[in-house]
C-alpha cells in the first residue's frame, strides 16, 4: 500500500449521490430504509412483548388511570406537524429556496423540542404521584417504550439540529447531496412519528 | 443517523498517519483485517475457558494445577468455585458465537472479500464500517472486563434466562450492555454489507453472476438486520428489570432463598426465551452460512470445475434465510407451550432441514468428477462436509418433539451444535485463512504445516465432540459443575470426560502449527501472484495485497463465477474478469 497519494474514499464510491441505473435508488436511499427495517424490528419485539404481557395479565389498567390523555393527544398533533414541516423543509430544498429551508427545518426541531417537554412534564408528574416503572408491569411498558421512543426523538432532533446549522454549508457547496440528506433524515423522523401514533393508542386509549 | 455522516468531505493529506491507517481506518480491507484479528484473539480466549472447565469437568474439585494464583477469586487455592464454573460457562458460550465467530466470518471475511469478489473499490459506507468495528471493540472489551468486577462475569449461561439473570450478580448488566454494542456493531455492518452488495456490484454482476460467498453474506446480513433488534429490545427490557427494577420477565410470587422477592411481578420468563431465541435461532444460520460460502468458493476452486447446481443453491440459502425466522421455539419444547405450537414449529424444522440438506448435496456433488487438487484450504473445506454432516443430521432428532424430551439440555445438544460450529464453521473459517491469505498479506502460508494443522484437529475435533452425542443419550444433563458425577446414571459414561478434556487439550497443541504459520509467513518475502490459486472470481484481479481503493484497472463480470475446465478454452479456468476472446454466446 505505498501509494504517494491517497484519494478520498468518498470520490470513488460510485451512487452516493447518483440513484444506480439498475436499482434506481442512491446508495443512502437504500440503507436509510434497511436501517428502518430494523427498527421495525425493534419496535415490533417490544409491541409483541406488550400484547404478551397484556394478555398474560389478571387486570391491565386502562390508559387513563395513570396517564393524562390531553398531554397526548397535543403531543400526537405537534409530532405529525413536525412531520408536515420535515416535508416542506425538504421541497424547500428542491425549490432551492434556502430561508424556507432554514424555517422549515427550524420548526421541525421546535416541534421536537415540544414533544420533548411535554414528555418531561409527563414523566415528572408520574415520578411526583409515585409512579414508576417497578410500580407495574403497565407502567414498566410505559416508561420502557415512550422512553426509548424518546431517545428516537432526541437522535432525530440532534440530526436536523446539524442540518440546519453547520451541516447546511452542504447546500453551497454540493446541494443535490444535501437534498438527498435531508430526505434521509426526514424518513427518519416519519418512522419516529409513526411509532408515536401506534404508541399513543396502545398505551393511552386502549 | 451516522450513515449521512460519510459524505463529509474529507481532504486527506498526502499519507494517512499510523492511527488513521490501522486504529481508525475506512478502508475494507484494513477493517476485514481488523474484525479478523480481534474475532481470532476472542475464539482464542473463549477455548482458553472451555479448557478451564474441561479441567473441572475431567477431575471434579481437584485443584487446577499452576493457574490457582492467577485467578484468586474463581479458583481459591486452586479449587473451582461453581460461580466461577457457571462464568466460564457463559462467557464461553457468549464469546465464541458474538465475539469470535460472527465477527471473523462476517467481520472479517465479509469485509475483506465481499468488496473485491463484487469488483466495488470499498463498502459503500466506509465510515459506518469502521463504527462498526469500533462498536464491537467496545462491546468486546466490556464483556472481556466483566471477568475484573467484584462479583465475575455473567453467569447465567449464554442464553440469559431469567428469572436466574435478572438477578444474577452485577456481571450481568454488563453482558446486557456489552450485547447492545454487539447488537449496533452487527446492524451497522449488516447495512453496509446489503447496501454494498445491492449498489456496487460491477459492470455486468448480475445477482445470479454473484459467487456463492457473496450470496451467503447477502442473506447472513439479511438476518443480523432483522433478527438481532427483537434480542435489543428484549435486552432493554432485562436492564430495566434489572437496574430500574421491573418485572417484565419476573413472575408474581417468586421465592428467591426462601424469601418472597420484593417485585410487582407479572412478567413472563417465557417472553424472555421467545424474544432470544427469535434471534438465536437466525443466528444459527448468521454462524453457518458465510461457512457455506467460503466452502463453495474453495471447492470449485480445487475440483476446476463449475459448483454443481449453483440455482439451486442460492435458492436454498434465500429459503434458509426465510424460514430461520419461524423455527425459533424448538429450542423451547419444554416450556409446556402446548402441542399445537410445539406441531407448528417441528414442522418448519422439519422444513428447514431440506435447503441445508440440497446444499451439503450439491457441495458433495460438485466433488464428483472433479480433479481434486488437495490444498490445505481444500483438505479443510473437505473436512468440513462430513462435520457439517453429522452436525446437521444430529439435530434432526432435537427438532421432533418426542426426541427432544429425553435430548433436551443433555451434552447430546452440546455435541450437535458443536459439530455445526467448530469443526463445521471454525474449519471452514481455517480453509477461508488458508485460501485468501495469499491475497491478503502477498505471502503463501505454508501448504506442510498446514496439513500438520489439519489432520490432528480433524481427529481430536471428533474425538471431543463425538462422545459428547454420547454421554447424552445417556443423559448426562449439561452444565454440570462436578461433569454429572451426582446422578448414577452417567456412572457408565463418566471415563469419556477425561476422554473429552485431553482431547480437548491436544487440540490447543494442534492450534499451535496454525498460530506459528499465520505469523511466520508474514516473513516470508512477497511471492504470492495476483492469482495464485488460478481462481475464476474478480477479487483475484486485484494484486495481492490490493491497495487503495483495491483495483488497478476497472473490471466488469463478463460470465458466471465458476467457470473452470471450459471446454476449448486453453486454461482451466476462465475469470469472470476477463473479456471473451472470440465472440461467445451470451448466457
Amino acid at each position: 500500500m505505498a501509494t504517494p497519494t491517497v484519494v478520498p474514499i468518498d470520490k470513488i464510491i460510485p451512487h452516493t449521490v447518483k440513484p444506480r441505473e439498475d436499482t434506481g435508488l442512491n446508495n443512502v436511499k437504500i440503507g436509510i430504509w434497511l436501517f428502518l427495517a430494523s427498527e421495525v424490528m425493534l419496535f415490533g419485539g417490544l409491541f409483541a412483548s406488550y400484547i404478551l404481557l397484556r394478555v398474560g395479565a389478571d387486570r391491565w389498567p386502562r390508559g387513563e388511570e395513570y396517564l393524562s390523555i390531553p398531554w397526548a393527544t397535543a403531543n400526537t398533533l405537534i409530532l405529525i406537524a413536525s412531520s408536515v414541516t420535515m416535508v416542506m423543509a425538504w421541497a424547500s430544498c428542491i425549490r432551492k429556496d434556502f430561508g424556507k429551508y432554514r424555517l422549515y427545518m427550524g420548526l421541525t426541531v421546535l416541534g421536537g423540542l415540544g414533544f420533548m417537554i411535554i414528555k418531561y412534564i409527563e414523566y415528572t408528574s408520574k415520578f411526583h404521584h409515585g409512579y414508576f416503572p417497578s410500580t407495574n408491569t403497565f407502567l414498566a411498558v410505559y416508561f420502557t417504550l415512550t422512553g426509548l421512543h424518546a431517545l428516537h426523538v432526541l437522535s432525530g432532533m440532534i440530526v436536523n439540529l446539524y442540518f440546519w446549522g453547520p451541516g447546511a454549508k452542504m447546500w453551497h457547496t454540493e446541494h443535490e447531496r444535501f437534498t438527498n440528506r435531508v430526505e434521509t433524515a426526514g424518513l427518519f423522523w416519519h418512522f419516529v412519528d409513526l411509532v408515536w401514533i401506534f404508541l399513543f393508542p396502545i398505551l393511552y386509549l386502549l | 443517523m451516522a450513515e449521512s455522516e460519510h459524505h463529509d468531505h474529507d481532504h486527506h493529506h498526502e499519507e494517512l498517519g499510523f492511527w488513521r491507517k490501522y486504529v481508525f481506518s475506512t478502508d475494507h480491507k484494513v477493517i476485514g483485517i481488523q474484525y479478523a484479528v480481534t474475532g481470532m484473539l476472542f475464539l482464542f480466549f473463549g477455548f482458553c475457558l472451555m479448557m478451564l472447565m474441561r479441567w473441572q469437568l475431567a477431575f471434579p474439585g481437584e485443584p487446577v494445577p499452576l493457574l490457582g494464583k492467577l485467578f484468586p477469586r474463581g479458583l481459591p487455592g486452586g479449587v473451582m468455585l461453581p460461580e466461577f464454573y457457571n462464568e466460564l460457562g457463559a462467557m464461553h458460550g457468549t464469546i465464541m458465537v458474538f465475539m469470535g465467530i460472527v465477527p471473523l466470518a462476517v467481520g472479517g471475511f465479509g469485509n475483506f472479500v465481499l468488496p473485491l469478489q463484487i469488483g466495488a473499490p470499498d463498502m459503500a459506507f466506509p465510515r459506518l464500517n469502521m463504527m462498526s468495528y469500533q462498536s464491537f471493540l467496545i462491546g468486546g472489551l466490556i464483556m472481556f472486563g466483566s471477568f475484573f468486577l467484584p462479583e465475575g462475569a455473567a453467569q447465567s449461561g449464554w442464553t440469559s434466562y431469567p428469572p436466574l439473570a435478572d438477578i444474577a450478580p452485577s456481571g450481568q448488566t454488563a453482558w446486557l450492555i456489552g450485547m447492545v454494542f454487539l447488537i449496533t456493531s452487527s446492524l451497522l455492518g449488516a447495512i453496509n454489507f446489503l447496501v454494498t452488495t445491492i449498489q456496487l456490484r460491477a459492470d455486468g454482476l448480475s445477482f445470479f453472476r454473484l459467487p456463492f460467498f457473496c450470496w451467503a453474506q447477502f442473506v447472513t446480513s439479511f438476518l443480523l438486520l432483522l433478527a438481532f433488534p427483537p434480542l435489543e429490545a428484549a435486552a432493554f427490557m432485562q436492564l430495566m428489570d434489572r437496574v430500574a427494577g421491573t418485572s417484565f420477565f419476573l413472575p408474581s410470587g417468586l421465592v428467591v432463598s426462601g424469601q418472597a422477592l420484593e417485585v410487582s411481578g407479572g412478567g413472563s420468563p417465557i417472553l424472555w426465551q421467545h424474544l432470544f431465541w427469535f434471534l438465536a435461532h437466525p443466528e444459527v444460520y448468521v454462524l453457518i452460512l458465510p461457512a457455506f460460502g467460503i466452502v463453495a468458493e474453495i471447492i470449485a476452486n480445487n475440483t476446476r470445475k463449475p459448483l454443481w447446481g449453483y440455482k439451486s443453491m442460492v435458492y436454498s440459502l434465500i429459503v434458509l434465510g426465510f424460514l430461520s425466522f419461524v423455527v425459533w421455539a424448538h429450542h423451547m419444547f419444554l416450556t409446556g407451550m402446548g402441542t399445537t405450537m410445539s406441531a407448528f414449529f417441528q414442522t418448519t424444522t422439519m422444513m428447514i432441514s431440506i435447503p441445508s440438506v440440497i446444499i451439503l448435496t450439491a457441495l458433495i456433488l460438485s466433488l464428483w468428477g472433479g480433479s481434486i487438487r488437495f490444498t490445505t484450504p481444500m483438505l479443510f473445506a473437505l473436512g468440513f462436509l462430513p462435520m457439517f454432516g453429522i452436525g446437521g443430521l444430529t439435530g434432526l432428532p432435537l427438532g421432533l418433539t418426542a426426541p427432544d424430551i429425553h435430548l433436551h439440555d443433555t451434552y447430546y445438544v452440546i455435541g450437535h451444535f458443536h459439530y455445526v460450529v467448530a469443526p463445521g464453521t471454525i474449519f471452514a473459517l481455517f480453509a477461508g485463512i488458508y485460501y485468501w491469505y495469499p491475497k491478503v498479506t502477498g505471502r503463501h502460508m505454508s501448504e506442510f504445516w498446514g496439513k500438520v494443522h489439519f489432520w490432528p484437529s480433524f481427529v481430536l475435533m471428533n474425538l471431543i465432540f463425538f462422545p459428547m452425542l454420547i454421554q447424552g443419550m445417556a443423559g448426562m444433563s449439561r452444565r454440570m459443575y462436578d461433569g454429572g458425577a451426582t446422578y448414577a446414571h452417567n456412572e457408565g459414561v463418566l471415563y469419556l470426560n477425561k476422554v473429552i478434556s485431553f482431547a480437548a487439550w491436544g487440540l490447543a497443541l494442534a492450534q499451535i502449527p496454525f498460530i506459528l504459520n499465520l505469523f511466520l509467513s508474514l516473513r516470508k518475502p512477497k511471492t504470492a501472484s495476483a492469482n495464485p490459486w488460478r481462481a475464476t472470481t474478480i477479487e483475484w484481479a486485484a494484486p495481492s495485497p490490493p491497495g487503495h481503493g483495491n483495483f488497478t484497472r476497472p473490471v466488469a463480470a463478463y460470465r458466471g463465477p465458476y467457470e473452470y475446465s471450459v471446454p476449448g478454452e486453453s486454461e482451466d479456468f476462465t475469470p469472470q474478469f476477463e473479456p471473451a476472446k472470440a465472440p461467445v454466446a451470451a448466457h
